[in-house]
């Protein structure tokens, strides 16, 4: 009894949790222009206008194409300095940390808005030079991947580098060689999660893009402001897609860890 | 060439960093909240803020908004969390990931979802402003809260709640004064995670077609108007409250639950 009630209970979430989303996708693959309202007939004209429309097209490139330069960057930026101040003095390292704590507590519309103010209203640096966009997102990421590359650090066996450079390795051979790949792990979660944020942000966005750029947030918030029937309905086609990319990803991602688990043993 | 370096100076670019666009902004728009659009000190937009009844009207929103929100997740989050982590399925990690998997989907797009939902469901979605932004932000934040209360039951240590039981206490005795108090660290970070954001994050207000302000509308219409003295007091307000927030969970919080991206 008190199982059911338990599994009943996991069920009701999931199905709220899922329910929107599926239904948008069933409804992506016909020509109906609101769901709720009838369907006429199934087709895969919102999946060919995502590729078709030229706008839909470079917005969806734009905003992966970011997201993948800003996580690069973020994760070079931070894995470095996560070791560095991993290695630093006490005061160091608890300056490093609070100073990296502060985009991760901090409303992402005041990070995006104090960047705007100090990048383009003081320096007044062009947004069309995407460099207020880039630095926003950085900013947004980088301190994610910090936090996962710092665990890792206390894991790692201290004394390897030292090791190394007994052994009569360069400190850049015994950071390369030694070192980072150790972290391998802490890096790619951390760049995933950078990739993730990156796509996901509105805020910093807007308060920092080009006029003329639009990322899948920005886009989809001024498109349901108009009333483009043929645009709002590519865009459950685009849920639709990022749904399943999502899934397939995570479902990768477990059953790579399984393996390695099981190798492990 | 060979390359001489010593490990800690690694950190210099990423503090460098940090220090530029990161701690110097909070300044910049400390100075711009007490500055007039000439530079010159001013108290007006504090005035303009503490002095207006519909300002404080939209303090007062976010909050209610906010609170209500935070409540709605932790009443569905909860529950949730505790028969995940006590359950014995051999694959938790896999069952709690179709629990997360939505936040990795944009969320612009998944409020989309959500509002045609409603409006199939309500006909005219702007007639339930404030339950639709309740439903719409819990829909959105549900996932950041299940997380941390997750991994702080998972981590409550067995046999204190035999020993409980042992004791004589009955399973809501045990639930309440064992279970509850050691996950209070979840429940803090799940809370952190949530509040804030509702309080902010006017996007899924816009999308639902609710028209009343909260804090984060004030900076966007301020923005749209270039008044960026007016624009960064609503910010330095906000990092006020986010401050004192962090202060109080800091006594709470343990750092493991803390972190978004622990799932990954």
């Amino acid at each position: 009894m008190k199982r059911i009630f338990c599994y009943a209970w996991l069920g009701i979430v999931l199905a709220l949790t899922y329910i929107p989303v599926l239904v948008l996708a069933v409804y992506s693959f016909t020509d109906a222009s609101m769901v709720g309202a009838g369907i006429s007939g199934f087709s895969f004209d919102n999946y060919l206008n995502l590729f078709r429309n030229d706008e839909l097209r470079a917005m969806i490139f734009g905003t992966v194409l970011l997201a993948f330069v800003c996580a690069a960057i973020s994760t070079v930026l931070a894995t470095f300095g996560a070791i560095g101040s991993f290695y630093s003095k006490k005061l160091t390292k608890s300056l490093i940390d609070t100073a990296n704590r502060v985009p991760v507590v901090n409303a992402d519309i005041v990070t995006g808005f104090s960047i705007c103010i100090l990048l383009i209203v003081i320096l007044r640096i062009s947004k069309d030079t995407f460099i207020p966009l880039g630095i926003g997102h950085v900013v947004l990421t980088a301190p994610f991947v910090y936090l996962s590359i710092i665990p890792k650090l206390r894991q790692m066996d201290g004394s390897l580098y030292e090791a190394a450079l007994d052994l009569g390795a360069t400190p850049a051979q015994a950071l390369f060689k030694v070192v980072l790949p150790q972290l391998i792990p802490g890096i790619l979660s951390g760049f995933m999660l950078a990739v993730t944020l990156s796509l996901d942000d509105y805020f910093i966005t807007t308060y920092t893009k080009p006029s003329t750029f639009d990322t899948i947030s920005t886009y989809v918030v001024n498109a349901t402001k108009g009333s483009q029937t043929e645009v709002k309905t590519a865009l459950w086609a685009l849920s639709t897609l990022i749904f399943v990319i999502v899934v397939v990803v995570v479902v990768l991602m477990n059953v790579l860890s399984d393996k390695k688990r099981r190798g492990a043993r | 060439m060979v390359l001489r370096f010593n490990r800690k100076q690694l950190c210099i670019p990423y503090a460098v960093f940090l220090v530029l666009f990161v701690i110097v902004p909070l300044f910049v728009i400390a100075y711009y909240a007490f500055t007039d659009g000439q530079g010159k000190l001013s108290f007006e937009n504090f005035e303009n803020f503490f002095l207006n009844t519909n300002t404080l009207g939209t303090l007062l929103y976010s909050f209610a908004l906010a609170i209500v929100t935070t409540f709605v997740c932790l009443l569905i989050a909860y529950p949730t969390a505790y028969i995940l982590a006590r359950s014995n399925f051999r694959k938790k990690h896999v069952l709690l990931m179709l629990f997360v998997l939505p936040m990795w989907i944009n969320f612009t797009l998944r409020i989309t979802a959500l509002k045609e939902i409603l409006s199939a469901l309500e006909g005219n979605i702007s007639a339930y402003p404030f339950l639709n932004s309740v439903i719409g932000m819990s829909y959105d934040f549900l996932p950041f809260m299940i997380l941390p209360l997750y991994t702080s039951l998972l981590k409550l240590d067995k046999s204190l709640l035999e020993a409980a039981a042992d004791l004589g206490g009955n399973k809501f005795t045990v639930f309440l004064r064992v279970t509850l108090p050691l996950s209070v660290p979840g429940i803090i970070s799940g809370v952190t995670m949530v509040l804030l954001p509702s309080m902010t994050n006017y996007v899924v207000l816009d999308m639902l077609y609710n028209s009343t302000y909260i804090m984060g509308s004030l900076i966007g219409s301020y923005f749209s108007a270039y008044d960026w003295n007016n624009g960064s007091m609503i910010a330095l307000i906000l990092l006020a409250i986010i401050f004192v927030v962090t202060l109080v969970t800091d006594r709470f919080s343990d750092k493991d639950t803390a972190n978004r991206g622990a799932v990954l």
